[in-house]
């Protein structure tokens, strides 16, 4: 019985020794930093989801899916840091899951949203054949999750509303949201992380200034 | 903030919280997820009261789980906004006339059906949380689950540093305020930011010490806490299928399932 | 049962131009305990993560080679155990016992031995709790003995210590040694990284002291070594045992009270303290591991806020937690004791401009402080680094530093001299006393007994004895 769809990185793992320079295969430090940069999403999204149906309610749906675009950045962050196939499915879907523990409004629904929109990221990395990781494609890959996020929300969470005035605005909006927050916004984050140092162990920190 | 992330405050020898952490999680998903395609409001309603009758199994006590619902609430509210501003279908009787606005029986009708469809998929998912150790879970999930274990006891390790994230916080506030910075809402993105950095720093020291204790050795695991999986698991997801299954079955022989589609 | 065998073997860590290491060739035989020291940054610590494997490709660059019994360092991983300088950033698991057994399954152990091993490390290292205690609710010197634990349980053939009681009580500090002592009859190899050589001794037949700029400077039996270059090595900052340090007491006594607590506690951690410094005096808290002290310190630095008495200092009507950052800088200077979470930028030299800049300085008479600190603590060369890639030695110093740097009439130091060789131990207390002449007043946590002996003016045990007021000043006689 398999739950998680975790076994896609079975196939990353050559047979022979784990030493083996297989450039795909995960070190500790890059399941370990993926892990922890969910983790720490998954706290930001619960409290995005206290502002989404706090404060953030004073703006009228499909208006507000201006702010979900964060429920994306993992993916493309992930996937930015670690550079190795997997990385922004696993991110984003450990991030849903962490958020599902600490509590979510949406309840744990999100085990099945999160995979689904990290799978839209992995796509477009996966069509570059895990070999670009600039601007351009992080813009496609949070869109891409964007698009998936909010078709899914627009046929499970949003039946019955109109197409013209709900649902078709509120994907067009939060795939924006996304290109801008989860693809610019992620390119931005690092590159300041990349200036603290805690990236040198990954091909984006390199090539600061010796000291 | 959570159960899952502090010691849990339930009874842990409840009959259903003993069960295997992997077969708690897929009874829960077998269960609520066939709800998802449900629009009616009876379907989710004869739900939630069958979840509220087996929570004492869970050894989970009403407080607990008021506790990590509450944020239902919130979208709860949300939901019925935007049925009132958005709903398609305006059948019915007005009940309440605002024009294209309309609040009208077969508004609310659509919109409880959403509330309580919420809360019925919801609530296995807490009570399930509430009642695992995440150490537990991993361990089943790489155990039972054939989950890839360097996944899993990485995202667990990453998992630990979640309650350290409060106490470090504050550590930077202090730091901060000692070399003369002021923290209020204006220093809060900068102390978030040192956050995020200070996390990643502590998980690049993490892997070196998790490779230091040979956790990349290639040498097949050994389990220092069994998790067995037992007919009793088997029986509680077969029971989680069955009950869906009742209850669909049920609303559809009475012919008020509403599918999504 | 290891052989290590180094051929000029040298690291630099990337981003740097100045090799950590360099130059070293060492064979240690099989069941050698070898006692390896060296001034703060002489690539102690770089060196034993050489020797564990930790030192992956893509972190620096390697000159000559490392052997194992003939292998590669990361192929010979499951048969070298590592305590890390830092413990707390060893820790993995949620449980201490989960977090002992770790290394055991990532091995292979078989499930049936791996908890009476378990049990056995903990009780060798006299770990006081139950294998379900939380690993986030350790003190430092606790996680230490956990750390430990979860080497000793591995039975490595080649046991790297870092400093493994820098941060321990004298109790706690004996017992971690007796758990070496008693790990050394499995035949195992030792190398241990202690500045503090003294107490060191007992448990090596071995010193080797590397060269700060490269090479090995003593090699020998540890009689030998210190009968033949002692003076050297003690100027070169080795503690070499029998060199005294100067004592520094205050020539008069403190003078007008600059900050009082009355009764202070904080819920679950510290309970009804009273405590008051004067100018001019260097107060010393002293107490084992987890009594308060360094919660204490965060009180008396106007950073925490106490649960119950008070605190008033330089005639302020508010207590110092109610003050704004920028006065409470220029009153009282705080240090942590872990030094990484006083960094609030990503450059040496900024991290010391941070304080002069907040109080108003102009940028010249910035740049004279932080260079004439730069230089009196030995940071100079490292002025771009980032902190948190210092050693630790070094990111003691820095914080020591950033926290001079405004000159506040009170500073409140959590352990400021751990790590430090005896050179820049010296300069570290000589600036303290140097302050302290000139009417600033320090109230110093400390482990250190030689601080203790040469700087303080008075002693204040905390959790030992019932807290009530400070000891009568103590003299040397
Ligand atoms: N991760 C790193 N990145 C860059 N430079 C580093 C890193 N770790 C250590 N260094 C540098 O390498 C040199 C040697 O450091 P190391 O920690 O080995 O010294 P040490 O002998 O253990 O000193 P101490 O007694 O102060 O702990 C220092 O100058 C330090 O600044
Ligand atoms: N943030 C915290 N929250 C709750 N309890 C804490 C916290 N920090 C410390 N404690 C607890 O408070 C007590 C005092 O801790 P403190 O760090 O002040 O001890 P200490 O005397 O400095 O010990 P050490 O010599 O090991 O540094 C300990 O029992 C510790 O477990
Ligand atoms: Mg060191
Ligand atoms: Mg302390």
């Amino acid at each position: 019985m398999r739950l998680l769809p975790l076994g896609l990185f079975d196939k990353v793992k050559l047979g022979g020794t784990p030493m083996a320079t297989n450039p795909n295969r995960w070190r500790t430090i890059d399941i370990v930093i993926a892990s922890i940069i969910a983790v720490a999403f998954g706290v930001i999204f619960w409290a995005w989801g206290l502002l989404w149906n706090g404060p953030a309610d004073a703006i009228p749906l499909p208006g507000r899916a201006v702010l979900y675009g964060m429920w994306l950045v993992p993916a493309v962050l992930g996937a930015l840091i670690v550079r190795k196939p997997g990385a922004a499915f696993y991110t984003l879907t450990l991030a849903s899951l962490v958020s599902v523990a600490i509590g979510t409004s949406w309840g744990w629904t999100l085990v099945v949203q999160g995979p689904l929109e990290a799978l839209g990221a992995e796509v477009v990395f996966a069509a570059f054949a895990y070999k670009r990781y600039n601007l351009p494609t992080a813009l496609l890959a949070g869109t891409a999750a964007g698009i998936v996020a909010a078709v899914y929300d627009a046929v499970v969470w949003y039946p019955e509303t109109s197409w013209t005035s709900m649902r078709l605005p509120y994907i067009a909006i939060t795939a924006v949201s996304a290109l801008v927050i989860a693809g610019l916004g992620s390119v931005l984050l690092v590159r300041a992380l990349a200036q603290t140092g805690v990236l040198d162990r990954f091909a984006a920190g390199r090539s600061r200034a010796l000291v | 903030m959570t159960t899952f992330a502090s010691p849990p405050v339930t009874n842990p020898s409840a009959l259903l919280a003993r069960r295997n952490p992997v077969a708690k999680l897929a009874a829960a998903l077998l269960f609520s997820l066939p709800l998802l395609a449900t629009l009616d409001p009876l379907t989710p309603a004869i739900a939630l009261v069958v979840e509220l009758t087996l929570l004492p199994l869970f050894g989970l006590r009403h407080a607990v789980l008021a506790k990590q619902v509450w944020p239902l609430l919130l979208a709860a509210t949300g939901v019925l906004m935007t049925m009132v501003l958005f709903a398609a279908d305006r059948s019915g009787t007005v009940l309440v006339g605002l024009g294209p606005f309309d609040v009208t029986t077969g508004v609310l009708n659509s919109a409880l059906g959403l509330i309580l469809r919420l809360f019925a998929i919801a609530l296995p998912g807490v009570i399930v949380f509430a009642t695992t150790d995440p150490t537990d879970l991993a361990d089943a999930l790489v155990q039972n689950a054939k989950a890839p274990a360097r996944f899993a006891i990485g995202a667990l390790a990453a998992f630990r540093l979640l309650p350290l994230l409060g106490a470090e916080w504050q550590m930077l506030t202090l730091a901060r305020r000692a070399r003369g910075v002021d923290t209020g809402v204006r220093g809060f993105p900068a102390t978030a930011f040192a956050l995020l950095v200070g996390a990643l720093r502590r998980g690049t020291r993490l892997a070196v010490a998790m490779d230091a204790r040979g956790f990349d050795s290639g040498v097949p695991r050994t389990y220092a806490r069994r998790q067995v999986f037992t007919r009793a698991d088997v029986a509680l997801m077969a029971g989680a299928i069955g009950l869906a299954a009742l209850i669909l079955g049920t609303t559809i022989t009475l012919g008020l399932f509403r599918s999504i589609i | 049962m290891s052989t290590v065998v180094l051929r000029g073997f040298g690291w630099r860590h990337a981003g740097r131009r100045a090799w950590a290491v360099r130059d070293v060739d060492l064979r240690i035989e099989h069941g050698e305990r070898v006692l390896l020291l060296g001034p703060s940054g002489a690539g102690k610590s770089t060196l034993l993560a050489a020797l564990a494997g930790l030192l992956p490709d893509d972190s620096g660059e390697q000159a000559g080679t490392v052997e194992i019994d003939g292998r590669s360092p990361a192929d010979a991983r499951d048969h070298v155990g590592i305590v890390f300088q830092d413990p707390q950033t060893q820790l993995v698991m949620a449980r201490s016992g989960d977090d002992v057994a770790f290394g055991l399954e990532n091995r292979g152990v078989p499930a049936g031995t791996i908890w009476p091993r378990v049990s056995d490390a903990l009780d060798r290292v006299g770990f006081p709790y139950p294998i379900t205690r939380s690993t986030a609710a350790l003190s430092g010197g606790e996680a230490q003995r956990l750390a430990l634990a979860g080497v000793l349980a591995l039975r490595p053939g080649l046991l790297l210590l870092d400093e493994p009681t820098a941060n321990l009580d004298p109790v706690g500090a004996e017992l971690v040694r007796d758990a070496i002592t008693r790990a050394r009859a499995d035949d195992t190899t030792l190398i241990l990284v202690e500045h503090r050589v003294a107490e060191a001794l007992p448990l090596v037949d071995r010193v080797v002291v590397l060269e700060a700029g490269g090479g090995i400077r003593a090699d020998g039996a540890p009689e030998m070594v210190f009968a033949a270059y002692g003076d050297r090595l003690a100027d070169e900052g080795v503690w070499v045992p029998g060199f005294r340090v100067p004592a520094l007491k205050s020539p008069a006594a403190a003078g007008n009270e600059v900050l009082r607590a009355t009764e202070v506690s904080v819920a679950n951690r510290l309970s009804g303290v009273s405590i008051g410094v004067g100018e001019g005096e260097v107060l010393a808290v002293t107490g084992p591991n987890g009594a308060g002290k360094s919660t204490l310190a965060l009180v008396l630095g106007g950073l925490l806020a106490p649960s119950g008495g008070q605190v008033s200092a330089f005639g302020d009507p508010k207590p110092p937690h109610k003050w704004r950052a920028a006065t409470l800088t220029t009153r009282i200077g705080s240090v942590f004791q872990n030094p990484e979470h006083q960094f609030v930028t990503s450059r040496v030299a900024d991290e010391l401009a941070v304080g002069p800049r907040r109080t108003g300085r102009t940028p010249a008479q910035i740049k004279e402080i932080v260079d004439s600190l730069l230089d009196r603590l030995r940071l100079t060369k490292l002025a771009a680094a980032n902190p948190y890639t210092l050693s630790g030695g070094e990111a003691r110093r820095l914080s020591v530093a950033t926290a001079l740097a405004t000159a506040p009439r009170l500073l409140v130091l959590d352990e400021p001299t751990f790590g430090q060789d005896r050179r820049t131990w010296i300069e570290l207390v000589t600036l303290l006393a140097t302050l302290r002449d000139e009417g600033h007043a320090v109230v110093a946590v400390t482990h250190d007994d030689d601080f203790v002996q040469t700087l303080a003016d008075r002693t204040f045990p905390l959790g030992s004895s019932r807290p009530g007021e400070p000891l009568p000043r103590r003299r040397r006689s």
